[in-house]
């Protein structure tokens, strides 16, 4: 279950540009309250079979990240700037209806909740098999067949019945079982998955998380997972690209990133997770404050004021990213954690609060 | 329409069998185990009752039911001529203005009394309800069909479309229903008798015109509401992100989820245009006599009101009943619907 969702190593060596090269992607939303930078200059690559782990607080961008990306969003009231290269193509520039021959057929998503995500009044066979006739052009029995090998595939059980029945009539983990057949119906070569499982029962999320990696190998899919939740990306993602407010604060394959970790606010996401060894009533770590304004963001690091390690600096100057000691980790921090330019910046705030702490 | 939810329905599954074997396997010692087993079966069964009762239509809307299937068979088989009718335009000048149940120097037959022409009531208003289901009917079904279109249009695209039809909207509900109405069929019947050399063309289509034109921004504005909430579900998204064309997601996935308000909407706009036929007819410019709707019934005697009080009452109750079965009916589907909408 911990394995990496490419076990399997198949060979990556195929063409040589990546899937998937988002450059500078910047997504800003016109609101009577000012422009709100969503997303605002997020790059990465991401090659072709591989899971990208996306994670953040509520209203870091994730979602906006991928939807932006897929160009799904409202044309009204959107800037898009940046640019974002699939299979050799840049996508910003096509219309929708260019953009119609991506969507289902090569690049495919999931959504949170997969209450909402299907059509109430429309039965489960056919909500499959749209999409299949619209891409594959296949006659109706045969996209039928195509959409019951899918449920099977996804572990549904009497396949054949599912099809006539209505979303209702499934239970939550079913539901999403049947989004994730939806989205896989055409055979997409990216995959974004935006929250899974957070509307899944804990028991449920595994399965389907499971699932998706047992799909991913067989189809030799990319993935770009995004969650709230460290957890679920950690031993499920290559890589983990930490956002903040709309930028990409912290990135580095899975394993360097949990074991050297730079980020003050990936720590700071890792300790609230509750542990299993705590003993019980233990008070759980929380972040304390909120994400900024993404209208009049704070000048400086845009964490600062939320960071244990503060300083004066970090208020001022907005750090950029900078490569970590191994190949492929970069962070934004002037004092990253476990540098002693870190350590001493914790000791001096800590030390500080024992003041202010003992004068009060 | 899908089935209602099966976890709704308290079937005893594979956990109750098993929950009711273990329970009587239990109290076999006691000896208990039958009178025990008898009260779990039938709390099951009561309990059964009731949420099937609570599901049920009640019987308000039962005899709605019973009352517009009553109206509507009469109408239609007075019109086939199967009823034993009088002729609605035949006059008996003998008995005119004679109230129901009249005894002296009747012509028998005339139950419910005649009209200040002496035509027999009975047959007047069989014959009447016909046209008045049929201009309400057909001008709900026009309104439904342009102001749905219309409404899709607005709150699935929004932006600038949107903008245009809901002033478009805004404009037409600024005017005062009745006097659009009268415009509308003045302007329509100029329109057909220039463009055909003659005044041949059936009044009730007219009726239907003006009415349904007048119904469209009332149910085009529901149908936009409707349709603005169901595009932005993510179920749109998701289709968009499966690559469906607009027309595709609009017709496809938005027009089935907004039908049902649509068609409870829809009992009361016939209930409206029931009483808009009446209203035009009272104003003399509904259905041309002497064919008969409820309306015109009223509307020629209407100044006799005080000593033949039952030629302008008549019809009115049978108005009454009918706008009130509607708005009912209409109620219980709505309510039945928002239920199915959050259980979903």
């Amino acid at each position: 279950m911990t394995q990496p969702a490419s076990a399997p190593t198949v060979s990556t060596a195929g063409p040589s540009e990546p899937l998937l090269q988002v450059e500078d992607l910047r997504t800003h939303f016109e609101t009577p309250r000012g422009i709100v930078r969503a997303v605002d200059g997020v790059s990465f690559t991401l090659a072709r079979g591989k899971t990208l782990g996306v994670v953040g607080e509520s209203g870091s961008g994730k979602t906006v990240l991928s939807r932006s990306i897929m160009g799904l969003l409202p044309k009204r009231g959107t800037i898009r700037e940046g640019s974002v290269r699939f299979d050799g193509t840049e996508i910003t520039e096509l219309s929708p209806k260019e953009m119609r021959d991506f969507w289902g057929a090569r690049m495919s998503m999931i959504f949170q909740d997969p209450m909402t995500s299907l059509n109430p009044v429309m039965k489960i066979g056919k909500q499959i098999t749209e999409s299949i006739r619209q891409h594959l052009d296949v006659d109706k029995k045969y996209a039928n067949e195509l959409g019951e090998n899918l449920l099977r595939s996804v572990r549904i059980p009497e396949p054949e019945q599912r099809l006539k029945e209505y979303p209702h009539q499934l239970s939550g983990g079913m539901r999403q079982r049947v989004c994730i057949a939806v989205a896989l119906a055409c055979g997409p070569a990216l995959l974004f998955a935006d929250e899974p499982t957070t509307a899944l029962d804990v028991t449920v999320q595994a399965q389907v998380l499971d699932l998706m990696a047992t799909q991913q190998r067989e189809r030799f899919m990319a993935i770009v997972l995004i969650t709230h939740d460290l957890g679920v990306v950690a031993g499920r993602a290559d890589e983990i690209a930490v956002m903040y407010a709309g930028r990409i604060v912290e990135k580095a394959p899975t394993s360097v990133l949990f074991s050297d970790m730079k980020m003050p606010y990936t720590e700071a996401l890792l300790s609230s997770i509750p542990k299993i060894e705590h003993p019980s009533h233990t008070r759980l770590n929380t972040i304390p404050g909120r994400p900024p304004n993404l209208v009049t963001p704070p000048q400086g690091c845009k964490f600062a004021p939320r960071c244990t390690y503060v300083q004066p600096r970090c208020l001022e100057e907005d750090p950029p990213l900078m490569p970590g000691t191994q190949p492929g980790h970069e962070y934004r921090c002037w004092f990253p954690v476990g540098t002693p330019e870190g350590a001493e910046a914790l000791a001096r705030n800590r030390a500080d609060q024992a003041v202010t702490g003992g004068a009060a | 329409m899908p089935a209602p939810p099966p976890d709704d329905i308290p079937i005893p599954g594979p956990e109750g069998q098993r929950d009711l074997d273990r329970y009587a396997e239990d109290s076999l010692d006691s000896g208990l185990a039958v009178a025990q087993t008898q009260l779990y079966v039938s709390a099951v069964e009561v309990g059964g009752e009731g949420r099937r009762r609570g599901k049920g239509l009640g019987l308000g809307a039962w005899l709605a039911i019973g009352w517009l299937t009553f109206i509507v068979a009469v109408s239609v088989l007075a019109q086939l001529g199967i009823l034993p009718l009088k002729s609605p335009t035949e006059s008996f000048s003998e008995c005119a203005r004679l109230g129901p149940f009249a005894k002296e120097g009747t012509a028998p037959g005339h139950l419910l009394g005649c009209d200040s022409n002496g035509r027999d009531m009975i047959a007047r208003m069989a014959y009447g309800g016909w046209s008045s289901l049929v201009v309400a009917t057909g001008a709900v079904l026009f309104g439904l069909v342009f102001g749905g279109i219309l409404g899709l249009l607005a709150g699935f695209f929004g932006g600038k479309i949107d903008a245009v039809i809901t002033s478009v909207f805004n404009v037409f509900l600024a005017i005062p229903a009745v006097v659009l109405a009268l415009a509308l069929v003045a302007f329509l019947q100029g329109a057909a008798s220039s463009g055909s050399g003659g005044d041949n063309v059936d009044p009730k289509l007219l009726l239907i015109l003006a009415i349904g034109i007048v119904s469209v921004p009332l149910l085009g504005r529901i149908t936009r509401a409707s349709a603005l909430t169901w595009s932005q579900r993510e179920f749109v998204l998701a289709a968009r992100a499966q690559g469906a064309k607009p027309m595709r997601i609009m017709v496809r996935e938005v027009l089935p989820n907004v039908v049902p308000a649509m068609m409870s909407i829809a009992l009361l706009a016939i209930a409206i245009a029931i009483v808009a036929e009446g209203t035009l007819s009272i104003l003399g410019v509904g259905v041309r006599p002497p064919t008969p709707s409820w309306g015109n019934i009223i509307g020629l005697d209407r100044g006799r009101i005080k000593e033949s009080p039952h030629i302008v009452f008549l019809p009115a109750i049978l108005i009454f009943f009918t706008v009130l079965s509607l708005n009912f009916l209409g109620d219980v589907v709505r309510a039945k619907l928002d239920v199915r909408e959050s259980a979903v």
